[in-house]
């Protein structure tokens, strides 16, 4: 299991091909690998390594580095309160004490039941919307402890269906299409641009 | 001053359909664009000197400047959009990815043209889940529409933007980190020299770096020229600037005014911006420029919205970010809070950086936790010389990036200013300690 579905490789294929480089491809194919299966596999990241043409631990090495990528299986839903300075100020820590009783786990762990993984994360750029949190990387603004428990309730009853599963990030994605594409432009690729040359600046 | 200039970049923010192509081309969206290409690039390019765009991203560095650097016939050169907004109190590039982002690519298609940009790189931090949504399809809409990829409206003018996307790292937002994140490394800054990504950047190439807001000011610069985005703001720092002021504050927000004139008190005390403090209580500080940023206080209040005059008061502008302290907040918790920041987000390259934070939270998580010694304040003025020698404004680097440097000058601004607080705080901690028989359940993993 887990290596990369064929849908899943046809779509790193497109991705790789927008880079000069296919290293370059890494991050957003492990977002792929981490939307098929909620957390990073070993076996996928293999897998990676085979389509962009780098060892294991290469990919493992950058993977590592990023917090988004999970390991191990995170739950469903990943809560991240942010309690960094604006939000401290405004209730974020008491709101992460909050959220702490109601699921009854600490930051890092994950409920029971495998819905919920609880983090306290740093400023996610919602700061003047303090208290906020993401739920999947989707923002609430401004929320109180009454609200935390509604989207909780929510959350458990499948109310929101705006919110897809941990790993998904945009549910839209770039698609060139073949007729309009540019093209790559690799560091090999040493020719004056067209529009540059035509405007006879090409020795600027 | 507060002035009646007109909004240059959240002019759609009140509509409904900012964000599709039909509500940008309803609004003038992609005119700047064939105006440009009937300029050529070399003229593009005078008009964004003439502006004199400052950096929206945190260092302040003229964009016009910054696109000279790139060393002369040497191809292909790359633009890189750093979409990684994260510095803590900073909030503007999401929403303008989120709430218009064709401006935002119009800009980058600007930037390509006349720099000579083979092809452009749009980096959206790994959170931010809308903003990467909005831009895939306002992207797939302009390709189709013809504004993006071959042949731009019929030119020989021909480029790829390409949507990528991080994972969560705050030091990624540092341009040589964003590159080696971009190359599919770990997103850890580059040794220096090569000073300048603009000589050698991505894949070692000429690389231009332009934060999401610079680049949203283009169409309106080449629409109504360097010189009326000139003619706005003062000294140094031109055109309009979008600030977030967060905190205490009645009305929390972010507002673009115009640059160089509006002051901090206007910023935080005018009914149509902030609307003052929370409570009408007094203030007691504010970061004026995001995390890294050293403290101001009440005296500082009317200083212009000036990156220089900033800088020589002894703080900077950096991202927009401006933080409202009032006189309840605790000065201790509030220093932990943003030292913990940079302990966690070291990327752990540097000895003074990685050791240095770590034992700056750590020792202000003992005071905060009532074990506090009287030698602790000298303690962390002397590991924050260690890590910035002089600790300083600028501060000196003894390290790859600022980062590390960064997290010294806002705990020194506030223990030199609140110092009377920090040793109560110790001092109370002592006596506790001595007056009532502890048992300690809680292990201190700080001691
Ligand atoms: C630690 C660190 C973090 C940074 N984070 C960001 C960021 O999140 N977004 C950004 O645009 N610039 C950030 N910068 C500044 C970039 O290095 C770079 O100066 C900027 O993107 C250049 O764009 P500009 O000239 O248009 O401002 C950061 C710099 C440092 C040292
Ligand atoms: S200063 Fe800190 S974040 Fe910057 S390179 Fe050194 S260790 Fe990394
Ligand atoms: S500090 Fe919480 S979102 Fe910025």
């Amino acid at each position: 299991m887990a290596r990369l579905t064929n849908d899943n490789v046809e779509l790193a294929r497109e991705i790789i091909g927008r880079y000069p480089r296919p290293k370059s491809a890494l991050i957003p194919l492990l977002h792929l690998a981490q939307e098929q299966d909620g957390h990073l596999t070993d076996e996928a990241m293999a897998h990676i390594g085979e389509l962009v043409g780098v060892s294991s631990a290469e990919v493992l090495g950058t993977a590592s580095f990023y917090e988004m990528f999970k390991m191990e299986t995170v739950g469903r839903y990943m809560v991240n309160i942010c309690t960094n300075i604006s939000c401290q100020l405004r209730g974020g820590e008491e709101l992460l004490a909050h959220a702490e009783k109601t699921l009854g786990i600490r930051p890092g762990q994950t409920t029971s039941d495998g819905l919920f993984t609880l983090e306290d994360v740093e400023c996610i750029a919602a700061c003047t919307e303090a208290p906020c949190l993401q739920v999947n990387y989707r923002y609430e603004h401004r929320i109180s402890n009454e609200g935390f428990d509604q989207l909780v309730n929510d959350l458990r009853a499948g109310r929101r269906s705006d919110i897809p599963s941990h790993g998904v990030l945009a549910e839209v994605r770039q698609h060139i299409p073949e007729d309009r594409r540019a093209g790559v432009v690799t560091p090999e690729d040493k020719a004056v641009p067209v529009w540059i040359a035509a405007a006879g600046e090409g020795d600027k | 001053m507060i002035t009646d200039a007109p909004r240059i970049i959240t002019s759609r923010f009140d509509n409904a359909d900012s964000f599709t192509l039909a509500g940008y081309e309803a609004t003038g969206g992609y005119q700047a664009l064939r105006k440009a290409l009937s300029m050529g690039p070399a003229a593009v390019a005078d008009e964004v000197k003439t502006a004199t765009l400052l950096g929206r991203g945190g260092a302040g560095f003229p964009a016009g400047v910054k696109w000279g650097l790139a060393p002369e016939n040497v191809w292909p050169r790359y633009l890189v959009v750093n979409g990684d907004e994260s510095e803590p109190g900073t909030y503007k590039d999401r929403l303008l990815m989120e709430r218009d982002p064709h401006q935002l690519i119009e800009g980058v298609l600007l930037a390509c043209y006349a720099i000579g940009c083979g092809q452009a790189f749009l980096y959206v931090r790994g959170e931010m889940a809308v903003a990467q949504e909005r831009i895939a399809a306002a992207l797939n809409d302009a390709y189709a529409a013809g504004y993006v990829g071959k042949n731009i409206l019929g030119s020989d003018f021909s480029v790829d933007v390409v949507l990528t996307w991080g994972a969560g790292a705050y030091i990624v937002g540092e341009e040589t980190a964003l590159i080696e994140s971009l190359e599919g490394n770990r997103g850890m800054p580059r040794l220096k020299p090569p000073y300048f990504p603009a000589a050698k950047g991505l894949y070692m190439q000429p690389t231009i770096v332009n934060n999401v807001e610079t680049l949203s000011n283009l169409p309106w610069i080449v629409t109504n020229g360097g010189e009326a985005f000139a003619a706005l703001g003062a000294e140094t720092s031109r055109g309009t600037r979008m600030f977030a002021v967060s905190g205490h504050v009645k009305n929390p927000g972010v507002f673009e005014v115009e640059y160089g004139v509006t002051t901090f008190r206007d910023l935080i005390f005018a009914p149509q911006y902030a609307g003052g403090i929370l409570g009408d209580r007094a203030l007691k500080a504010f970061i004026p420029g995001g995390a890294s940023a050293p403290w101001f206080f009440e005296e500082h209040l009317d200083l212009p919205l000036e990156k220089v005059t900033v800088d020589r008061a002894g703080s900077m502008l950096g991202s927009g970010a401006v933080v409202v302290m009032d006189e309840t907040t605790d000065a201790v918790k509030a220093c932990l809070r943003v030292v913990r920041f940079f302990a966690r987000e070291s990327c752990g390259k540097c000895t003074p950086c990685r050791e240095g934070t770590t034992w700056l939270e750590n020792i202000l998580q003992r005071i905060q936790d009532g074990y506090g010694r009287p030698t602790d304040l000298d303690l962390l003025l002397d590991v924050s010389d260690n890590i910035s020698p002089g600790i300083a404004w600028p501060p000196k680097q003894t390290t790859i990036c600022p980062l590390g440097p960064s997290a010294v000058s806002p705990i020194a601004s506030a223990l030199q200013r609140f110092r009377p607080e920090f040793e109560a705080r110790i001092a109370y901690a002592q006596e506790a300690r001595h007056s009532i028989p502890v048992t300690i359940t809680k292990a201190s993993s700080h001691g």
